[in-house]
């Protein structure tokens, strides 16, 4: 009987993400999710005598309280910041619980310590490297990767002193236990921040939804010890979800997940830290020289602004692509008036979604559906990019790496065989982004000095509202 | 054993059926997906609330009930700011 009240739990779980396939029904999906969690809480009430009522009820509500206060504050360029802390806290709930369950609540048998082990030592990985993601992402700390000398041997050396220790502390008992225990939840955290401070910049997606998959993990695992399966099946979805969206993110960037981890790029492009576009206040990278080829030629052809208003006219199709420097200067919503306005002068204005735009999966997106965009208007990259060399003008405002024609045409960068958006197939080309210097990749990006791009230099924002100025 | 069995039996089909269905989800929906799980992943309130059905010692209360709070932000953020992400997509179009 109780297996299938846990079952009917799991399936209502289930039919969550079952709406999450249609966008009108994603809100159901997420309410019903939210409803299925919200049984599972019940049911462990029923079956369940509290002891101390008092001290759950206040730390429900004060957690509950900072939880919602937050929800309602973040605006969504914070976003992944603030779902990278949110896998932290997860994380120090599962550790903790494991912790607990492990010394004080008599001993369960060997399958169930060693996944309390696991739990305890994927949940304190997830809390330390979501920290320094959620830091990073925030740019509270430095978004380049930071890369100890032998930082692989070190990992390893943890990694193996992790091991020793789990099988060290299941062997002893009471308080020699708990010391152990503390330590190995101490080496995770250490552990988990050292993996994640290596990984910066347009590495951050990846990194993000890794920790998206140990999170559920995490608590999978503990859902062993405590012997509840509605934590197991929960936990085991997210670490599905988080294992696809990992998985999609290297796709989109064809790169192998060691690559990202063991930081192979970080030694191929070390002063280049930016992806895109590049904000003013940032410190400007180190790659120069490249420049002054083009910035003469640059002075000497017509206001730029003027022939992109130009092209724009006498465009019948207009396909808009975002970067995250967009969101940086903070100009989608007048990407969007733009859009709004050439599309009521009877042109077809689209924005074409790189997989990786933004800082977490889908994250343009929903900058997008910020700013009002109806999402029929959004177009994948694999559906756009056979008709884009049959569009007179493509945009790209504020982004670099998944533009650049090197990704196909160049062996040996480190951004070669990536996919990428095909602008430079396109009749006509503007680009609106700060400066010409390369993205993340520090590849030269050769779209730039083609024939039929414009380039509109400085804050997209001010080159936006001068374009709808001239155009109105 | 059974119990292991079962334990297990769910972990595969969860994972499974899991699987199966998010990766028909539309990469448009990525963010809140990834919102949407992070709040899920935080079921480990359960296991928070269970270490209050048995006695214990200040400590364990106090481990306890900081597990209630990080799970409870988790959970309700995370629901939370998924249905507000969501909120923001609309449509002219028939979806």
């Amino acid at each position: 009987m109780s297996l299938l009240v846990d079952l009917a739990i799991i399936v209502m779980l289930l039919c969550g993400f079952r709406f999450f396939r249609r966008p009108p029904e994603a809100r159901k999906g997420n309410l019903t999710a939210a409803a299925a969690l919200g049984m599972a809480f019940m049911l462990v009430l029923y079956r369940h005598d509290i002891v101390d009522p008092a001290i759950v009820i206040v730390a429900l509500l004060i957690g509950s309280a900072i939880g919602w206060a937050a929800a309602m504050r973040v605006n969504m360029i914070q976003i992944p910041a603030m779902i990278a802390f949110q896998h932290g806290a997860g994380g120090i709930a599962a550790f903790l619980v494991s912790f607990e369950e492990l010394h004080a609540q008599g001993v369960p048998e060997l399958v169930g310590q060693i996944s309390g082990a696991a739990s305890l030592i994927i949940g304190a990985f997830t809390f330390g490297g979501s920290m320094i993601a959620s830091a990073k992402l925030a740019a509270r700390i430095n978004q380049r990767p930071i890369v100890l000398s032998r930082h692989s041997l070190i990992l390893s050396l943890f990694a193996l002193a992790g091991v020793i220790l789990t099988i060290a502390a299941l062997q002893a008992g009471g308080p020699q236990r708990v010391g152990l225990l503390i330590v190995l939840i101490a080496l995770s955290i250490v552990t988990g921040v050292l993996f994640a401070i290596r990984i910066g910049g347009a590495d951050m997606p990846v990194l993000i939804s890794f920790l998206n998959a140990t999170a559920g993990l995490a608590a999978a695992f503990c859902g062993i010890i405590i012997q509840n399966r509605l934590l197991i099946a929960c936990g085991a979805t997210v670490a599905a979800s988080g294992s696809i969206l990992t998985h999609v993110m290297c796709k989109a960037m064809n790169r192998r997940l060691t690559n990202i981890f063991i930081g192979t790029k970080a030694a191929a492009a070390p002063d280049a830290p930016q992806s895109q576009a590049h904000q003013q206040d940032e410190p400007q990278p180190a790659v120069e020289g490249d420049l002054k080829a083009t910035e003469p030629s640059a002075l000497e052809r017509p206001d730029p602004l003027e022939s992109a208003a130009e092209a724009l006219r006498g465009a019948a199709s207009v396909v808009i692509v975002p970067g995250y420097g967009m969101a940086l200067a903070q100009a989608q919503f007048d990407a969007v008036r733009l859009a709004g306005l050439l599309a009521q002068q009877g042109r077809r204005v689209r924005f074409a979604i790189h997989p990786v735009a933004g800082r977490m999966p889908g994250h343009m997106n929903v900058l997008l559906a910020e700013a009002d965009v109806d999402y029929g208007n959004l177009v994948e990259m694999h559906d756009v990019n056979p008709e884009l060399k049959d569009t007179d003008v493509v945009l790209v405002i504020g982004a670099c790496d998944v533009v650049n024609p090197a990704a196909m045409e160049k062996e040996g960068t480190p951004i070669s065989g990536m996919p990428i958006l095909a602008t430079h197939e396109a009749r006509r080309v503007i680009v609106c982004n700060l400066d010409e210097k390369p993205g993340y990749s520090g590849v030269q990006n050769s779209l730039y000095t083609m024939e039929r791009t414009i380039m509109l230099l400085g804050d997209a924002k001010k080159s936006l509202e001068a374009l709808i100025n001239l155009i109105e | 054993m059974i119990d292991l069995l079962i334990m297990l039996g769910v972990f595969l089909v969860a994972f499974g059926v899991g699987y199966l269905l998010i990766s028909k989800v539309p990469p448009l929906l990525h963010t809140p997906l990834m919102s949407m799980t992070n709040a899920i992943s935080a079921v480990t309130l359960l296991g928070a609330l269970l270490l209050f059905s048995v006695d214990g010692g200040a400590g364990s209360r106090l481990i306890g009930a900081v597990a209630i709070i990080a799970a409870s932000f988790n959970v309700v953020g995370g629901f939370a700011i998924t249905d507000r992400m969501l909120k923001l997509f609309k449509t002219k179009e028939k979806g």
